[in-house]
């Protein structure tokens, strides 16, 4: 999962500090800063300064004032791309999240069987997308896939050709593919919560339900936000498993944003327009992962209280 | 038609990359590199010419022999070649264009596309050149040069082969419910249940690659109205599309998608792995309207099915009282090599003399009848021999044949309105827009 919004960088505020202040610190930090300028903030300046202008691709760069996000806005594809990507975005919140939580505090408690079996979690997380979509695209073939292989009538559905069960397939792919990266960030953020609240909750008389809600959940708080991010901003940027599973479709179904970025810029030779939506899509990432920093709430108070 | 998976990460760099034309040429390339000598410049020793094309059989093999056939003769001047897949390449062909870092000869399908190039500056005038080489121009098919000409003047020399798009069948499923190949658009509505009822689909479909559904309007637009309804869209002329043959057209389709003309499940099957014609030559579809590039594949990968005479095939049938001319087809009237203006000098020498030596020599026309296509150049008929001569024949009966033969609308319309079109046309087969609501999607975006 690649995130485009960078993270916010949170200063704290002198804590102390045991000399030095941050002088060597800011020098850690520029290998990265101009990489991120150069490949980062100059070519989105440059989509910005795009999106006001005619271009084929292949002519002359026109400017042309507003055309091109009129153009974009007027356009009934813009409205639905967005609701596809919100749709993405949060069906596939829904499913990964409850199931990466319960997969990482299972697999956090040190039993042979269960590291067996969080290396199998792992395989999906090791295939490209375009790998997988592939793969998926023929067992779901419903002339020659699973179903006629296996003789099993139900599986031959119009699967990537009906609206509702493209979407269920795509968020079908996606959770499978990224659960495993989610539940490894879960694993390790169980095993961080100290054992001494569990003791005390035991003899406290908690049973395990009561201990997986009062602490568990409670003290993944952060980890839930970062996870959240992850797979919200993330969702944003799905293009390759879409665009060779379903290329956008049945119809318009699947045209999630950066479908229909790629379409308009690369398809259809309109690179003001696509400049345009790339630009939304910036904004959106920079907004929703800027929200989801909000509600983690300040992040300077302690979790451990008390422990 | 190949997809070529993007990464993600290649993908941002794109489109982060649009800043600027340089920055796109460099995190595009997912093909070879263009090593110095082959790019715009020319460079090179002794005025070596560049030139891209498209990868994979039967094309590629045929493509190489010609380029090493014109090395091997002239020592002095090389030609030097890169070859990617179909979506790939239409891509990458863009993207050089915009950089400046075009080949000398430019592959491609003519029609939109190389308008396009045209209104960019980007391809030479040939239209001269033509003329002092008459010799050249006579050995092809005049017919190809269409799709050549933009406003009255050529640019680009057609090359390869003439593809029209035909109904396949396969003979067995025919006569296992004891019926005839459909000679009226009436016969194939009817067949339809029959074939339903012996749980056979009667049309084989790849849906999902939009492309194919396309073939389906063409003709049928083509049969009921003739050809100059899509001559006044091509002419950008305004609202042309609300003819009511179009209309008419567009509800036949989706009365035929209604009767379950297609297998189930047809707007899950794409086109890149051929599935559509494994249902054909496997017995589970009875039909298929496809190009005859088709034929090639079936040969190849339908076991015996072409060997033993399974697979029938005819130009499409006449709509009743359709104003169309029944021999009129559609599809590529040839591919098209292009030379780029950018080119250097020598380069542009090296590419001409290429045009009007190797391809157009007798080598090259057998080498292309032996891939299973009919070539551009005249006077193949003889070269026919063998299993497959009989299909060859015919199609050059057919291309040969027709009052017109016009060019797929996605290639001949710019890519703009080509996108929205394949768009319109998916939703159409999906029944997510009416024939209505198609005719007027379809009027916005005449002469963009």
């Amino acid at each position: 999962m690649t995130a485009i919004a960078p993270p916010v960088v949170r200063t704290k505020k002198s804590t102390g500090s045991s000399g030095g202040r941050s002088g060597p610190v800011l020098w850690m930090a520029l290998p990265a800063f101009v990489w991120f300028v150069l490949f980062g903030i100059v070519p989105l300046l440059g989509v910005v300064a795009l999106s006001f202008t005619t271009w084929n691709g292949i002519g002359e760069i026109v400017p042309s004032g507003l055309d091109s996000w009129k153009a974009t806005l007027q356009d009934p594809g813009l409205p639905n791309a967005l609701w596809v990507t919100f749709l993405i975005m949060a069906l596939s919140w829904a499913v990964q999240t409850p199931m990466s939580i319960l997969l990482g505090v299972f697999l956090a408690t040190s039993k042979r069987y269960r590291e067996f079996l969080a290396v199998l979690f792992f395989i999906p997380l090791l295939l490209s997308s375009a790998a997988i979509a592939i793969t998926y695209k023929a067992l779901l073939d419903p002339s020659f896939g699973l179903g006629s292989g296996l003789g099993v009538e139900w599986l031959n559905q119009d699967w990537l050709g009906k609206s509702t069960l493209a979407m269920g397939v795509l968020i079908f792919i996606v959770s499978w593919q990224f659960i495993p990266f989610h539940t490894l960030i879960y694993q390790g953020a169980v095993r961080q919560i100290p054992t001494s609240m569990y003791e005390a909750s035991q003899i406290d008389g908690a049973g395990r339900v009561r201990q997986f809600l009062s602490i568990t959940l409670p003290q993944l708080k952060y980890t839930i936000i970062t996870s959240s991010t992850l797979m919200v901003v993330g969702s944003l940027t799905f293009f390759d498993l879409i665009y060779v599973l379903t290329g956008g479709g049945p119809g318009d179904s699947t045209r999630a944003l950066a479908l229909l970025m790629y379409r308009q810029g690369f398809q259809a030779n309109l690179m003001g327009p696509a400049s345009a939506i790339a630009v939304i899509l910036v904004l959106v990432g920079l907004g929703l992962s800027l929200l989801l920093r909000r509600l983690g709430g300040r992040g300077d108070e302690s979790q451990l209280e008390g422990a | 038609m190949t997809y070529n998976p993007m990464s993600r990460r290649n993908f941002l760099g794109l489109a982060a990359g649009a800043a600027g034309a340089a920055a796109l040429a460099a995190c595009g390339s997912s093909g070879p590199e263009n090593s110095g000598g082959g790019s715009t410049n020319g460079g090179g020793s002794g005025g070596g010419a560049s030139y891209w094309s498209l990868s994979g059989p039967p094309g590629e093999p045929v493509r190489k022999e010609s380029i090493k056939r014109f090395n091997d003769a002239n020592s002095g001047t090389k030609i030097e070649e890169f070859y990617y897949q179909n979506d790939a390449y239409k891509q990458k062909i863009k993207t050089a264009l915009g950089a400046n870092q075009a080949p000398t000869m430019i592959w491609g399908w003519g029609g939109g596309g190389l308008k396009e190039y045209v209104a960019a500056n980007q391809v030479e005038d040939l239209t001269d050149w033509f003329g002092q080489n008459a010799a050249v121009k006579d050995k092809i098919l005049p017919s190809s040069f269409g799709a050549a000409t933009v406003n009255g003047k050529i640019y680009a020399m057609p090359i390869e082969t003439v593809q029209p798009i035909v109904l396949f069948y396969n003979k067995k499923a025919f006569e296992k419910i004891g019926a005839q190949p459909p000679q009226s658009w009436g016969d194939i509505m009817a067949l339809v249940p029959k074939f339903n009822a012996q749980k056979i689909a009667p049309f084989s479909l790849a849906g999902q690659s939009r492309w194919t559904n396309m073939m389906w309007l063409e003709f049928l637009l083509d049969r009921t109205a003739g050809s100059e309804v899509f001559d006044r869209v091509f002419a950008g002329e305004k609202d042309a599309w609300s003819d009511p043959a179009v209309l008419d057209m567009l509800t036949k389709i989706q009365d035929l998608v209604k009767a379950n003309g297609f297998q189930k499940g047809f707007s899950s099957t794409a086109a890149d792995s051929n599935a559509d014609q494994a249902l054909l030559y496997t017995g589970k579809a009875a039909m298929m309207v496809h190009g005859s590039w088709s034929y090639g594949i079936q040969v190849a990968q339908g076991g015996n099915f072409v060997k033993d005479g399974g697979l029938g095939w005819m130009n499409f049938p006449p709509v009743e009282g359709g104003k169309g001319d029944p021999t009129n087809t559609v599809g590529n009237p040839g591919q098209y090599l292009s030379i780029s203006s950018k080119a250097s000098a020598e380069a542009k020498e090296t590419a001409k003399k290429f045009f009007s030596t190797t391809l157009v020599d007798d080598a090259e026309k057998a080498a292309w009848v032996k891939s299973g296509g009919v070539p551009v150049l005249k006077g193949s008929e003889s070269l026919f021999q063998g299993a497959d001569a009989q299909f060859l024949k015919d199609m050059a009966a057919i291309a040969n044949g027709a009052k017109t033969f016009a060019q797929s609308w996605d290639q001949a319309l710019s890519p703009t309105a080509a996108e929205t079109l394949l768009d319109n046309i998916a939703k159409l087969f999906q029944n997510q827009v009416s024939p209505q609501q198609w005719v007027d999607a379809m009027n916005g975006v005449i002469g963009k």
